[in-house]
């Protein structure tokens, strides 16, 4: 009885588990492609033996500025800031258990912007600056949100609605810089509006590139906690979960990912927000939709800058094709939300 | 099999923000027993059990295992001793019933290592004693209110813990299933040891499953002991403020407790 029953059991856990692995696999070899179409399309579009030969330290006239400086940057600041929208957002979305609380909406991306742009349009300071206040910048405006939503007792609707009003006072702020700034500085609005890929350059990725290789396997190995967090603040301690240091742990990690990308590229609209639940809606219930949740996010800016270069006449910065994804979305969660009575 | 514990408290205290909400309990949870925490509402019948599960700090006293100051024992393997139900967790989305009950392996497994036979062997049992197998693969959203309460004891259960608290698990069931409930939980306490602890609202019910009663009133333990002993007229006068008679339950001959209330009062056949 007892065997029959275990295989019964097995036998969902694996078709579940063997979903979560083909999804996986797939956005990865999605990943592959769109990271490969970056490499090889352009004004010019160049053989795949000859951007793999520029790859691997040869000269090609053309090819290898085209690849070295503008094309493989582009790519890495894509696919690395792609990753860390798409597993902070998650985290934020699993963890405050509402898809619109996260950090595109609630204003934490505008927080680091705003700190970035401080320190490059005023300060004029050197890149490793800009990274640690943009972290800064994300931080504090959690910790704003966090005391301006808290109140007498803990709402989801009140966190998201102060997180809304925080953000638009970030961006008046931001558009105040950008217009006391210095004239060449002034192109750069579009990239701290809505994010953009262009003008990356392979000497602003370490920061990024690091703070991923460091925070997001922190984030992987806290996914079994997270997923006993769901479970709600008793059930869950009473797991043997020490809630508040796994969620101290899981938010500074995800703030340090988001800023550190967004000061590499902007805050690409709505990626953050868009990533967590299509992944988990292709990996479904049970299973950590973490990594696939920053497969999607990568997948998402580096298809969404193709076609923004390449299907319209006029080239659109990454944020604009994101955003007008991402807007629709917002609404109708908001429509939905509104009439559950939660807002 | 199972061992004995003894779960001690030592005049705790403990409540929210300022408020404190029961005032120096002390009490020893008899073990391999069903015990009953009773009371009326807000008199810190989930405070106390919250408090004995760890959930809440207490202000002053101390709570021991086995001699061991619990605070000091570390969360996860106090999680493979005492399990606690709270009284509404929280469903993630789309989640299958094999999958939540398999969430309360958590404290078995370590950070890198994955599912092993163990863990597969203890929700398949857990799953077995609440007799939720043929449920497995649905989801969560797919139950009913009585299936779904089944599947969080199993998940409790999974945790395989020698200790069981339940905050209110036949809230919000019909008679039936709070019925079926409190007999699975019997058939566990019977057959595996497992000493569980409970709050439950329905007084009768309490007395006819608990081997032993602890009646609050107002954060104090006024009275502790075997249902027949705790559960008096008096005692009901005082914790819940019920004029009422005490019979002998016809079925378990546990006491049965029949409130007096203003009208219907039917007596020598004629009615008042």
């Amino acid at each position: 009885m007892k065997n029959k029953s275990m295989k019964y059991i097995m036998k969902g856990r694996k078709r579940r588990h063997l979903r979560w692995l083909y999804v996986t696999v797939s956005l990865t070899i999605l990943l592959f492609i769109v990271s490969w179409a970056m490499l090889l399309l352009g004004s010019t579009i160049y053989p795949v033996k000859d951007v793999i030969s520029v790859l691997l330290g040869e000269e090609i006239k053309g090819a290898s500025f085209a690849v070295h400086s503008i094309r493989l940057p582009r790519m890495i600041a894509g696919l690395f800031a792609g990753f860390a929208f798409g597993i902070g957002g998650h985290i934020f979305q699993t963890m405050l258990r509402n898809p619109l609380a996260n950090p595109n909406v609630i204003g934490i991306t505008t927080g680091s912007s705003a700190a970035a742009v401080f320190c490059i349009v005023i300060l004029h300071t050197s890149n490793a600056v800009v990274s640690i206040s943009s972290i800064v910048g994300g931080l504090v405006t959690v910790l704003f949100i966090y005391v301006f939503s808290k109140g007498k007792s803990f709402s989801i609707g009140r966190l998201i609605l102060v997180g809304i009003g925080i953000q638009a006072m970030l961006n008046s702020f931001i558009s105040y810089l950008l217009l006391v700034g210095a004239q060449q500085d002034i192109p750069a609005a579009l990239r701290w509006l809505s994010g953009s890929l262009n003008g990356s350059q392979m000497h602003d990725l370490p920061p990024l590139i690091l703070g991923v290789m460091i925070f997001a396997p922190i984030i992987i190995l806290l996914g079994k906690q997270l997923s006993i967090l769901e479970l709600g603040e008793q059930a869950a301690t009473s797991l043997g979960v020490r809630t508040d240091r796994t969620r101290l742990l899981l938010i500074v990690s995800s703030v340090c990912v988001i800023s550190l990308a967004t000061a590499t590229t902007g805050p690409i609209a709505f990626v953050a927000f868009l990533s967590g639940p299509i992944a988990k809606r292709l990996v479904g219930a049970g299973y950590s939709a973490i990594i696939p949740a920053g497969l999607v996010g990568a997948n998402l800016v580096l298809a969404a800058d193709l076609v923004g270069q390449f299907a319209f006449e006029v080239r659109y910065p990454v944020g604009i094709i994101t955003g007008i994804i991402g807007a629709p979305y917002l609404i109708y969660l908001l429509i939905r939300m509104n009439r559950k009575g939660e807002l | 099999m199972k061992l004995n514990h003894t779960f001690h408290a030592e005049g705790i205290s403990a409540g929210y923000n300022d408020r404190t909400v029961i005032h120096d309990i002390s009490l020893e949870v008899p073990s391999n027993k069903i015990n009953v925490i009773i009371g009326a509402n807000a008199c810190g019948k989930s405070t106390l059990l919250k408090t004995l599960a760890r959930l809440l700090k207490p202000t002053s006293g101390e709570i021991s295992l086995d001699g061991k100051s619990i605070s000091k024992i570390p969360p996860k393997q106090f999680a493979r001793m005492v399990g606690l139900l709270p009284q509404s967790p929280i469903v993630p989305e789309g989640i299958t019933v094999t999958d939540l009950v398999g969430r309360g392996r958590f404290p078995h497994q370590s950070l890198f290592n994955g599912w092993t036979t163990a863990d597969t062997e203890a929700v398949a049992e857990a799953m077995e004693t609440m007799n939720i197998t043929e449920l497995a693969n649905q989801h969560m959203d797919e139950l009913s209110g009585g299936q779904r309460q089944r599947v969080w004891i199993a998940m409790a259960l999974a945790q395989q813990t020698d200790i069981l608290f339940l905050d209110e698990p036949t809230t919000f069931l019909d008679i039936t299933y709070q019925i079926e409930i409190l007999d699975l939980l019997t058939d566990l306490n019977r057959k595996r040891g497992t000493t569980i602890v409970m709050v439950l609202h329905d007084i009768n019910l309490s007395a006819r499953y608990a081997d032993y009663i602890f009646a609050l009133h107002k954060g104090k333990l006024v009275k502790e002991g075997e249902p027949s002993h705790v559960i008096t007229p008096a005692l009901v006068k005082n914790i819940f403020g019920l004029d009422c008679t005490v019979i002998e339950d016809p079925i378990s001959s546990s006491p049965l407790v029949v409130p007096i209330g203003r009208h219907h009062v039917f007596q020598n056949n004629v009615y008042s």
